[in-house]
């Protein structure tokens, strides 16, 4: 009896599986709403705000996508994933995109079966350390309590970094950034260590941010973005290029100030080929042919919202560094929309 | 001369398989059995071509692989170069760990309180009762947080005690008790140490032969030995004797406050995380546990307690020769399941960063492998064949103690 309990749970795990892989951008469209799988807060990126609302960086990539697909940036059903849930999720068709700060690696791509739509942020896991133990490097850390969030590459990441520089460590797996941010305050360890961008934005929420320093050393490359199921190529072009929208945008000179004039019909044929005044991309995809345009009008192009959520005059302070444009001597570089 | 005659030898029919009361059973027990034949079938055969369609296969190749994490508390040497099996031998180890621990606290908890509950002094009384109802009623996960967040932020963070000139000494030089845990040293035995502990092991031996012995001589003769200092001075002073004639060979490991900036070194530490799981477990379960006792003591005739205190008894020899030993009976077998809900809660320990076997194969492991049919596989195995086991030990200890019908 308990064999059928096995199998019959598995069954049930096979079938959703093998439901989840019909074409999402129909669904979606059927749906009405886009079901966006988010972290379950971190300021700046994703985190509902006082009124429930959520904002934030990716926050603001689905809104994108919702804008782009439905013409609704409001159309989105947020689900709060942990580091632990956000691949079940995803790959179950809980969820038709993943936006929550998750980095591109050749295992997540080739063997959990994902497909990675793109970078929106370049990141590198750093640590932070509270100011009076008088740490300036992260090779003083021998024998230091690090809490991680457990389930994520910064785990592995952490494990290399100090066994290739023959240090001890003790780690603490933490849930979610909520309760690091708890154990690493009230001294229940000593560093917290994530993407440097995540601990930029963890910092911003402390009472006095001051007291704590992020180290210098950035132990790994974290390229985060949004990720769709494996096998529906359709929708993944629809994230992919939304993205890039938003990107080439900046590129352009496409903001959300100019981008109701810059409609009506500009002398640069990429610009009009983008905003769907000239060509037929959006119709290629399945879309509207202004699918940029609201897009790029749910908050603005990579810039602005670079600028709103996580820039230099926000909280959180981040600078563009590697996420500039590559004309500016960035990361940023999106193929040509033609 | 004989009256009956061979039966008639009946020629067999296939009606008979319907018709027939002798065989109707027989047949309605053999077509479900093949009705559930073919549905696991469909089941299995179905599962195999979804996940074939899905792209996933079955393989367990992944255990053979480096895990590549860390593990903060591991009963068995490993690093981060050890195989994703290994991982979860070190969680199996943790949650074996933990579950002995919190079903050990859990019975002493709840034995005393389940006959204080039924103490005659009422404040007692309403306390236990008090205990009971709080912590049964609240959920575990809740407890679980609630001791933890409480020991990390009411105990001195480790820094206290670091340093030249730290703000608070170790206690007697050599504990501290920390929110990240509580630091004890540890002894570090040379040859000769181990055979200072084997003296102390055969006179724990030693102990129990003894209590046999005065007990068969109170049987036997009604000569009663006292059992109190003699049990002290075989379970002491062999190992002490000995521990000086050889010269000291057992040290002790102290925790280091000068060994870095971040924590005390050396010396064993428990974890936080550990005494919050073990804790809450045993406290919860232990109200559990509470209730049985004062059922299985309830439902001893009040007649015996009587009876024993007419024969002379004081209170608490008849509560421990007469009451508990008939009221065992009635606490066994709901213990065994209390038991078994202990070794399964514990899989909450993720909550509070503790790394059992939830925590390594269905946390890390199967988030960085991505092989979730087969680590969830494995921890059922795992926990079916825990839970079995315990089971089976109690079923032998409760066959022990029941009532031997003669």
């Amino acid at each position: 009896m308990k064999k059928t309990v096995i199998f019959g749970a598995l069954t049930a795990a096979g079938l959703a599986a093998g439901a989840a892989s019909a074409a999402t951008l129909d669904d979606v469209k059927a749906r009405g709403t886009l079901n966006c799988g988010v972290s379950t807060g971190l300021v700046g990126f994703s985190a509902p705000d006082a009124n429930g609302e959520w904002s934030g960086f990716d926050v603001a990539v689905c809104r994108a996508v919702a804008a782009a697909v439905l013409g609704d940036p409001m159309a989105v059903e947020f689900v709060p994933t942990t580091g632990k849930t956000r691949f079940t999720a995803l790959a179950s068709g809980e969820i038709d995109m993943l936006a929550r700060n998750t980095t591109w690696t050749f295992t997540r791509d080739v063997d959990l079966k994902f497909e990675f739509t793109g970078v929106n942020y370049y990141d590198g896991q750093g640590f932070m350390v509270p100011k009076a133990l008088g740490v300036s490097s992260a090779k003083e850390l021998e024998g230091a309590r690090v809490c991680i969030q457990t389930g994520t590459t910064t785990e592995l990441n952490l494990a290399d970094y100090f066994r290739k520089n023959n240090m001890d460590y003790e780690p603490v797996p933490i849930e979610t950034n909520a309760e690091a941010q708890q154990n690493y305050l009230n001294g229940a360890c000593d560093v917290y260590t994530t993407d440097s961008s995540g601990l930029a934005a963890t910092r911003a929420a402390f009472e006095a941010p001051g007291d704590h320093v992020i180290l210098p050393e950035i132990i790994s490359k974290e390229p985060l973005g949004p990720l769709v199921r494996h096998g529906d190529n359709e929708w993944g072009d629809v994230v992919r290029w939304t993205l890039n929208a938003l990107i080439a945008a900046e590129e352009l000179g496409v903001t959300s100030a100019n981008i109701d004039e810059l409609t009506s019909g500009t002398d640069s044929p990429e610009v009009n080929r983008l905003l769907g005044t000239e060509g037929n991309l959006g119709s290629m995809m399945g879309l509207e042919s202004d699918w940029a345009v609201n897009a790029i009008k749910a908050g603005g192009n990579y810039g602005e919202l670079f600028e709103k959520n996580i820039g230099e005059n926000t909280p959180i302070g981040l600078s563009r560094g590697l996420n500039a444009q590559w004309t500016e001597g960035g990361l940023l570089y999106s193929p040509p929309f033609r | 001369m004989t009256t009956l005659s061979d039966p008639p030898s009946e020629s067999f029919q296939l009606s008979q398989l319907i018709n027939d009361t002798r065989y109707r059973s027989y047949t309605f027990q053999f077509i479900a059995l093949l009705l559930l034949i073919a549905a696991i079938a469909y089941l299995g055969s179905n599962l195999a071509t979804n996940l074939r369609e899905a792209g996933l296969n079955i393989s367990w190749g992944f255990l053979g692989d480096s895990s590549n994490y860390d593990i903060n508390m591991t009963l068995i040497e490993y690093d981060s170069q050890s195989t994703h099996l290994r991982a979860a031998i070190v969680g199996v180890l943790n949650t074996l760990l933990v579950s002995f621990l919190a079903c050990l606290t859990a019975t002493i908890i709840g034995v005393a309180a389940g006959v204080l509950r039924l103490s005659n002094n009422w404040l007692i009384a309403r306390l236990m009762s008090a205990y009971v109802e709080a912590f049964r009623n609240v959920p575990v996960l809740i407890w679980i947080l609630i001791i933890y967040t409480i020991m990390t932020a009411v105990l001195p963070t480790a820094r206290n005690y670091l340093g030249e000139d730290p703000e608070s000494d170790l206690i007697l030089g050599m504990f501290a008790f920390t929110n990240r845990g509580v630091y004890i040293p540890k002894p570090v035995f040379t040859p000769l140490g181990w055979v200072v502990f084997a003296i102390f092991v055969a006179s724990v031996i030693g102990v129990f032969a003894y209590r046999r012995y005065a007990t068969k001589l109170l049987y036997d003769t009604g000569k009663l030995l006292p059992m109190g200092w003699p049990s002290l001075v075989i379970l002491i002073v062999p190992a002490v004797v000995f521990y000086f004639l050889l010269g000291m060979p057992i040290s002790l490991d102290r925790p280091d406050p000068l060994a870095n900036r971040f924590n005390l070194q050396g010396g064993v530490s428990i974890l936080g995380s550990l005494i919050a799981l073990w804790f809450a477990l045993a406290i919860y379960t232990g109200a559990f546990i509470a209730e049985n006792v004062r059922a299985g003591i309830l439902s001893v005739s009040k007649g015996q307690t009587e009876a024993a205190a007419a024969l002379g008894l004081r209170p608490n020899r008849i509560m421990n020769m007469v009451i508990l030993p008939q009221a065992l009976r009635v606490i066994i077998p709901p213990l065994i399941s209390h038991y078994l809900n202990i070794t399964k809660n514990s899989s909450l320990a993720i909550a509070v960063g503790y790394m059992d076997l939830t925590g390594t194969l269905g946390g890390i492991t199967l988030n960085q492998t991505g092989r979730a049919i087969e680590c969830i596989l494995l921890l059922m195995l795992f926990y079916l064949t825990i839970s079995l086991s315990i089971s089976a030990v109690m079923n032998v200890y409760n066959n022990a103690i029941k009532l031997k019908e003669r």
